[in-house]
């Protein structure tokens, strides 16, 4: 029940998202033309969402019966998960086509798993978070199977429904366990709690296992087997849409969980076991990627150890650190974004030329998409002064400011031998000669989403300060 | 004795046995069978603690529709493959033993060395209350008015998902 038009108008993006989907869908069932038309409604509508949100990014208030956050910080989640949706529309366009299925349901089930993820960011409660997450989930495993005629593709779906539900049930078991215990599933009722219940142990392996839970979902080490075969099974775009928005979406969930023990007595409990998988995500991540052939692969490989060095920030324990993630995030999801975006552009058709060798001379056959590329290899690497270098930057400062110094070099270290394989590609463009000297084509509604991506890159990188800024505002 | 705790031992009882059956019968269909079994005594299990709405909706949906999903599920597969699978790798055994004897030490400390916790009512007349479908309803449409809906956009979009991985053929 609403109280007041104000909260009506603060979760208007919900709203909209909710009625885009029911509108699709009639759109889709009636409509002879609705493969044109969808993908433009749902660009039309992510933009909208996103743009709105960031204007009422001030009007921080809980509605619902304390079960949802507006304003803020949730804000600033859901223009991420909305712009990188619409970008991620936008390079579908075309490449949906190529990849020889098309439905309208596509369009629909990424507006579903949207909404999961907006969902997830605004949590005030257990439920919610777990409802979002299977929202969002079971869009993801439909969208993974997209291309039902691949047997890669059906691998892909399975294998990520069965380890999505497993890592459901650890989730669902650690939400029952807290809720045994504090006899609330209201976050801010247990977070108030948190020290006369810190010391049951039922609560304390119901925290671990939501933590667990969530490992899953961010693809971080030892939990990550399904990344690389999920990423090379499924669409690109769609893989794009898993590293970025989804990884986003399990990081805000966490945020919004654990934020409020953060500077407090209890912000370090939980320390040692996400130091320990971030060093393990992020070593194993960049280490495994160097002996990658395949470029989806090796950016799966990729996606892990970013989980890693976004898993320091949590570690860190401070606000420092959630900003740092915040921002990290943001700069990731538009670098991923890219790199499949041009990796969906150079694709061929029957999932074709995703070998590295494959990329050979792009420098000589297609100069402009050649720099594209090299430029956000550049900032994967976390070489300044794009994104990349700032996210790593500021959840580096804020592990060091918890005296968890070692953490950092690790972390530096690993982006050391990271820079290995993302600068192998640049070489590979520009410095080998390719059999073949066809021309890249593509379409200008990929090159557009391509460019806006690039475009977000470099403005993070150039003023980082403004988008920290105004995170750090609401923390 | 009272009422109460004959009908809860005769349940209980109910709900082991056939619970003990159904993992040990070789054919899935009896095992199946014995499955509906034991969710109808723990529907009455149910009862006994004043959750009528539970044990109304554990009959209707565990009972009724998904045991029928299951039934038709076993015989559309070929069960002997399965169990040939098992044969094939025996150990994975072990780690179905070493769970259940995880879970059942678990809850076996939670009944023995924890308190009752202190926000729940023990009083009769409340639990019966907060029992009736009224009540759920209520608390449905009011407080859990967000979750409501995202369950909605939940069973919603399994279905749209579930229609794109069946449907027949390609446009």
């Amino acid at each position: 029940m609403l109280n007041n038009i104000q909260e009506f108008y603060n979760i208007l993006p919900l709203i909209i998202i909710g009625g885009l989907i029911l509108v699709s869908l009639i759109i889709e069932m009636y409509s002879e033309s609705s493969e044109k038309i969808l993908p433009w409604l749902s660009i039309i509508g992510f933009l909208f969402v996103g743009i709105y949100s960031l204007v009422e990014v001030g009007r921080t208030s809980i509605v619902l019966q304390n079960m949802l956050a507006t304003g803020g910080v949730v804000n600033i989640f859901w223009l991420i998960f909305n712009i990188t949706a619409a970008i991620v529309c936008l390079l579908s366009i075309n490449y949906i086509k190529k990849y020889g299925a098309y439905y309208g349901e596509y369009y629909i089930i990424i507006q579903t798993s949207v909404l999961g993820m907006m969902l997830m960011a605004g949590a005030k409660d257990l439920i919610v978070i777990f409802l979002g997450l299977e929202v969002m989930s079971i869009s993801f495993y439909v969208l993974a199977g997209f291309n039902r005629n691949r047997s890669s593709a059906n691998e892909a779906s399975l294998k990520y429904f069965l380890l999505g539900a497993f890592a459901t049930g650890f989730l669902v078991y650690g939400i029952a366990l807290i809720y045994g215990k504090a006899t609330t599933t209201s976050i801010d009722a247990i977070s108030l709690n948190f020290s006369a219940l810190s010391g049951n142990v039922l609560f304390l392996t119901g925290v671990l296992l939501f933590l667990i839970g969530f490992s899953f979902k961010i693809a971080a080490f030892p939990f990550h087997m399904w990344v690389p075969d999920v990423y090379q099974g499924s669409p690109t775009t769609v893989a794009g849409l898993f590293s970025t928005a989804g990884k986003a979406a399990g990081f805000s969930a966490l945020i919004v969980t654990f934020a409020a023990l953060f500077g407090g007595p209890h912000g370090h409990l939980f320390t040692p076991y996400l130091s320990a998988i971030a060093v393990f995500s992020m070593l194993f991540g960049s280490i495994v990627a160097i002996m990658q052939t395949d470029i989806k692969r090796m950016l799966a490989y990729s996606s892990i150890a970013h989980a890693g060095y976004m898993l320091i920030g949590l570690a860190s324990g401070n606000i420092d650190g959630v900003a740092g993630i915040i921002f990290y995030l943001a700069a990731y999801s538009f670098m991923n974004l890219a790199a499949f975006g041009i990796v969906s552009i150079l694709e061929g058709k029957e999932e074709t030329n995703l070998d590295l060798d494959s990329y050979a001379g792009l420098g000589t056959r297609s100069p402009f998409i050649a720099g594209l590329f090299a430029l956000i290899m550049f900032a994967l690497a976390g070489i300044p002064p794009f994104a990349g270098f700032f996210g790593k930057y500021y959840v580096f400062i804020a592990a060091i400011k918890s005296d968890l110094t070692w953490l950092a070099m690790v972390g530096i270290l690993s982006s050391m031998i990271s820079v290995y394989f993302y600068l192998r590609l640049v070489v590979i463009m520009y410095f080998k000669s390719s059999e073949t000297e066809d021309k890249v084509s593509y379409t200008a509604s990929e090159i557009i989403a391509v460019v806006i991506a690039v475009v977000f890159v470099i403005i993070l990188g150039l003023a980082p300060g403004s988008f920290i800024d105004l995170v750090t505002k609401f923390l | 004795m009272t009422l109460e705790i004959v009908l809860f031992v005769i349940f209980a009882l109910v709900c082991l046995v056939s619970g003990i059956l159904m993992v040990t019968r070789v054919n899935p269909v009896i095992s199946a069978l014995f499955l509906v079994v034991n969710f109808g005594s723990l529907a009455g299990l149910y009862l006994t603690l004043n959750a009528q709405f539970i044990a109304v909706a554990q009959v209707i949906i565990y009972a009724g529709a998904i045991m029928v999903f299951f039934l038709f599920v076993i015989m559309l597969i070929n069960p002997e493959h399965e169990k040939r699978f098992l044969e094939y790798k025996p150990q994975l055994k072990i780690f179905a033993v070493a769970i259940a004897v995880l879970v059942f030490l678990q809850i076996a400390y939670i009944i023995l060395f924890s308190k009752p916790s202190e926000g729940v009512s023990r009083e009769v007349a409340a639990s019966v209350k907060a029992g009736t479908i009224e009540q759920i309803g209520r608390e449905l449409f009011t407080k859990y008015v967000l979750p409501f809906e995202a369950v909605g956009y939940l069973l919603l979009s399994a279905a749209i998902g579930a229609l794109v991985l069946a449907k027949k053929k390609f446009k």
